[in-house]
């Protein structure tokens, strides 16, 4: 199924539904707005950037649930998807 | 042993009202003896769907101020004799009653009444917090949408956090075609998101329009949703039903099928 739909590189209206309702709903769950989310990205933007040339425009962060099962948040996790664009970047 | 069950969704016109006539209608088709109170204080909507507009003298405002006694309140059911509903006030708001005299109502209606269920107004304000204030548990009614579905999430929320923690879901209006189509969210994906026990699959059916328009419960009818408010009642009564075919969502060739048509 989901090999047809990679061909199809189309995805229905239905799973575009389900993936903005898992991240809309542990966001409305941990109480986290979006405001927050953005503060925090733009705050370990910052910290990285100390370190690393990154690229902040394309780096995403969202909080997910790890092997917990139902509807409790027991295990929620900061995940940060930050790309590298110089490694050697001049540490000041 | 009665029972207290609060019917809620958060979002507005998702069914609730619907779903509060033909569960309380089903369940005392079979014998039970059931209330129906209307907690929706402005926007009374019971009493139309159930076609007893007419006969409302007294309302749920009036017995908890104490203008009347509660028995001049409520009224029976036309086809019913075990079926009574309790109408809300149309002309006064939220305000007018609080959490703690609805225990207090509610309370007094336990040892007459098999079940007391609640039709909750949308949203999450005091008409919300009265609903729930006695009830022991909660019937969450939902559509296959982003929208009603991110309400339902925010009232089971709410519910757990006020010990109400026996909680089924009623997924209402949902449209086989437009699932086999990929256009639209599943029972099994609704439950994956909101993670709560199943109680009942009422397909979109034009039979619950017709049947509001007539003032006439349709649980128990030959229509789909009749049958599936029919199936709702008995596993509210503890029953092991099983889904019916069309409550079962589609079989993988359907599903293969929808792709290609897609394409």
């Amino acid at each position: 199924m989901n090999v047809f739909k990679h061909i199809l590189k189309r995805k229905s209206s239905r799973e575009i539904a389900k993936d903005r309702l898992k991240i809309l709903l542990i966001s409305d769950r941990v109480n986290c707005s979006p405001e927050m989310m953005e503060m925090i990205k733009n705050d370990i933007a910052k910290v990285i950037s100390k370190y690393m040339k990154i690229d902040t425009k394309s780096m995403e962060i969202q909080i997910t649930k790890t092997g917990s099962k139902g509807r409790s948040l027991k295990n929620p996790t900061l995940y940060a998807n930050i790309p590298i664009l110089d490694l050697n970047h001049d540490i000041p | 042993m009665s029972e207290v069950i609060v019917v809620t969704s958060g979002k507005g016109g998702v069914g609730k009202t619907t779903t509060t006539a033909n569960v309380g209608t089903g369940l005392a088709a079979m014998g039970k003896k059931v209330i129906l109170i209307d907690t929706d204080i402005g926007l009374r909507n019971l009493d139309v769907v159930m076609g007893l507009e007419n006969r409302i003298v007294y309302n749920l405002v009036d017995v908890v101020e104490g203008s009347c006694r509660i028995k001049q309140a409520i009224i029976r059911d036309k086809r019913y004799p075990t079926l009574f509903l309790l109408p809300s006030a149309q002309t006064r708001d939220k305000s007018a009653v609080n959490p703690a005299q609805m225990v207090k109502m509610i309370n007094h209606l336990k040892d007459q009444f098999d079940y007391i269920i609640l039709d909750c107004p949308a949203g999450i304000e005091q008409g919300f917090q009265n609903a729930i204030a006695g009830a022991d548990r909660a019937l969450v009614v939902t559509t296959p949408e982003v929208s009603a579905i991110r309400d339902a999430d925010r009232i089971i929320g709410l519910l757990e956090a006020n010990e109400i923690h026996k909680m089924d879901l009623v997924i209402n209006r949902i449209r086989y075609d437009m699932i086999r189509r990929g256009d639209m969210m599943s029972s099994e994906d609704v439950v994956d998101i909101l993670s709560l026990p199943l109680i009942g699959l009422v397909p979109d059916d034009e039979n619950v329009v017709v049947a509001t328009n007539q003032g006439e419960p349709l649980v128990g009818s030959n229509t789909l949703a009749g049958r599936a408010y029919q199936n709702i009642c008995h596993r509210v009564l503890g029953e092991d039903v099983p889904f019916l075919d069309l409550e079962k969502g589609i079989s993988f060739w359907a599903k293969v099928s929808g792709i290609f048509h897609r394409s």
